[in-house]
């Protein structure tokens, strides 16, 4: 018989798993293999790393008008200074850029009111963010009240990309919810609907709808009403994110446990209220990997606009590089718009990591 | 176990003998196929207010199907459903109406995991019952401290024991004040030193007079609680009885083999 009555006391864990010393030998030095990746690893940095930091810093220039101030073997940034304005606000004329810069100064104001949970109110951050918001950035923008009208051919870089963007992510995230609940639905006219609608706008590339917007589109509307190229690109972008959201929003339902529809019903909510409440809340949740790899698509594929005449931040760079005037300067140009879409990117991936964890309530089944 | 099950008879001497005599639940003549699967063959069944059912049968002989037959998580082809004097029909207003006076209990609790055990518990009274959100909490925490588990009031159900997990949505069904609960093998899925507690709680309800039916094989509790045990195999009723003679003296072969099937181990 064995008795053993004393509770035996926590004791630290051993040095060699904590600490940076534990730390490395776990993830860096675990197995021969290991360290030999490591190893080549550490290595192959060595080699890299100095070539490039003294390209893009110790050797470039920064400042200028023209590339004569490019006088060293490091990269010509003068290029993106001196066109700093274009890449930023397209030809927006000189005297409303105040205009575009507020809507940049609201736009972050409002997103750091949604996105913050720390926020008082964010309700009606996110009420303003769906309906103020975009009206007084079209006023801003387009014109109207006073203001100069600009025309949306004038519209251009980054200020294009964040305006396609964001109509993309506003108009394609409700849309794709109601086409995903809509393909599940009982009743075959809407579910069949919505299937077709799926499938039609997912299989086709997103080029092939541009080209369609730009290009076919007028033949379908009546008579005298044009419609702004820009409008049509935003419609056809949104309807394809749309799609490609209710899908990601589908596979979300798929995972729901049968369980939690029943709990709803069994307790007498509404089919509308047991989606508000229950169903939708845990579905944006768990589709928020596949939610964000979507806005993320859909953030770097705007550029495609490039092809019906659009000119967003990489098209502006593209005609900068043209120019005879700053011969080779492909290769800064095109670094730094990659830079630029990334820094974005990451972002919108960093927050969604974070938004993850703070939804997290302890819950796996 | 013979002890245990006097253990619990004696422990629940309040439990009310009388019935009322009118009718909360009523089956007549449900049939019900899942594609060519006749599942639920000519089920008639009487529930009186305040009485308190209980039903057993070997897995698959459509226990589940019948009693969510009558909050309509399933569809019957055949026959009439009425409950609390209204007719089951495919009127959305009315399947609510019935919905809202029949609370359920799930094997598998079915707790919404997003939300805090309050906020669970307050859901369907706020949205379906259009309760003031300060009247609603105050309600939930009174069923909360009647389960025994107020003090978890804002954690997650996913940081819960099952068994308080399964009082939670016992606590939850009852905020909304039903005429009726429903309960699909509340304690099946518990680990044993937590169906006792869950067990206690259904039983302090059926001393208050709740009209219950519980699908369960926990016969201590069956024969402590029930008025009338249901014995259902292959989609039919084939035995009814008060449980003293159902336990003594079953009937049927069926059941016969059913009883010392549980009752051996
Ligand atoms: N949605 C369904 N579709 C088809 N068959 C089903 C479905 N649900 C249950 N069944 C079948 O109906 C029978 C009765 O199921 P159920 O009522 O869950 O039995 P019990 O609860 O008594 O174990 C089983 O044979 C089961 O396989
Ligand atoms: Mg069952």
């Amino acid at each position: 018989m064995i008795v053993n009555p004393e509770t035996i006391p926590s004791r630290p864990a051993p040095a060699s798993r904590r600490g940076i010393i534990g730390w490395l030998r776990a993830n860096l030095f675990s197995s021969p293999l290991n360290s030999l990746l490591s190893l080549s690893g550490l290595i192959f940095l060595a080699w890299a790393l100095p070539p490039v930091v003294q390209w893009v810093f110790l050797e470039a220039n920064f400042l200028g008008e023209n590339k004569d101030a490019c006088t060293s073997e490091g990269a010509c940034w003068v290029f993106v200074s001196a066109r700093f304005q274009q890449f930023l606000y397209g030809f927006y004329p000189d005297t409303e850029l105040w205009r575009v810069n507020l809507f940049f100064f609201e736009m972050a104001a409002v997103l750091t009111w949604v996105l913050w949970d720390k926020m008082p109110k964010r309700l009606w951050g996110g009420i303003w963010f769906l309906t103020g918001f975009p009206l007084t950035s079209f006023f801003l923008l387009y014109g109207g009240f006073g203001l100069e009208t600009v025309e949306t051919h004038k519209w251009g870089g980054l200020m294009l990309t964040l305006v396609l963007s964001l109509v993309g992510m506003v108009i394609a995230l409700p849309v794709g919810i109601l086409l995903a609940l809509g393909r599940r639905s009982d009743m075959p006219a809407i579910s069949s609907f919505c299937t077709v609608f799926i499938e039609l706008w997912r299989g086709v590339p997103l080029i092939t709808i541009l080209f369609m917007a730009s290009v076919m589109l007028p033949l379908f509307v009546p008579g005298d009403i044009e419609l702004d190229k820009l409008i049509r690109a935003m419609i056809g972008i949104s309807l394809f994110e749309a799609a490609l959201i209710a899908e990601v929003i589908r596979g979300g339902l798929q995972a729901m446990p049968k369980g939690q529809y029943e709990a709803a019903d069994a307790m007498g909510l509404t089919y509308w209220q047991g989606m508000r409440q229950i169903i939708m809340p845990q579905v944006l949740k768990i589709s928020i990997p596949g939610i964000v790899n979507t806005f993320v698509q859909l953030f770097k594929d705007t550029s495609l606009v490039l092809i019906i005449g659009l000119f967003d931040l990489l098209a502006v760079m593209q005609a900068g590089i043209a120019d005879v005037n700053w011969p080779n300067v492909a290769i800064e140009g095109f670094v730094f718009t990659g830079f630029v879409f990334w820094l974005f990117c990451f972002g919108i991936s960093r927050y969604s990591q974070l938004l993850e964890r703070k939804l997290d309530t302890g819950h796996k089944s | 176990m013979q002890a245990e099950l006097q253990k619990q008879k004696k422990s629940a001497v309040n439990i009310p003998s009388e019935v009322e005599t009118e009718t909360m639940i009523s089956l007549k003549g449900v049939n019900k196929w899942y594609g060519d699967f006749h599942v639920l063959k000519d089920i008639n069944l009487t529930v009186k207010k305040g009485e308190r059912i209980v039903v057993c049968g070997p897995s698959g002989s459509g226990k589940s199907t019948m009693i969510r037959c009558i909050n309509r998580l399933e569809e019957h082809q055949e026959g009439e459903i009425d409950v609390n004097g209204v007719t089951l029909t495919n009127d959305l207003k009315n399947i609510e109406h019935i919905r809202k006076d029949v609370g359920m209990v799930f094997q598998h609790f079915n707790l919404f995991p997003h939300l805090t055990v309050l906020e669970n518990c307050t859901l369907a009274p706020i949205w379906v019952r259009r309760m003031p959100r300060q009247e609603a909490e105050a309600i939930a925490m009174q069923y909360l401290e009647r389960v025994q588990i107020p003090c978890q009031a804002h954690k997650y159900p996913g940081q819960l024991s099952g068994g308080q997990q399964q009082r939670v949505a016992i606590a939850r069904s009852l905020c909304m004040n039903p005429q009726v609960m429903l309960f699909d093998e509340p304690t099946s899925a518990l680990d044993p030193e937590m169906i006792k507690e869950v067990l206690d709680v259904m039983v302090e309800l059926a001393e208050e007079g709740m009209t219950m039916i519980c699908v369960t094989h926990e016969m201590g509790f069956a024969r402590t609680v029930a008025n009338r045990v249901i014995f259902m195999d292959g989609g039919q009723i084939i035995e009814e009885n008060a449980p003293e003679p159902f336990f003594n003296d079953p009937q049927s072969d069926r059941t016969k083999l059913f009883l010392s099937q549980i009752l051996s181990h």
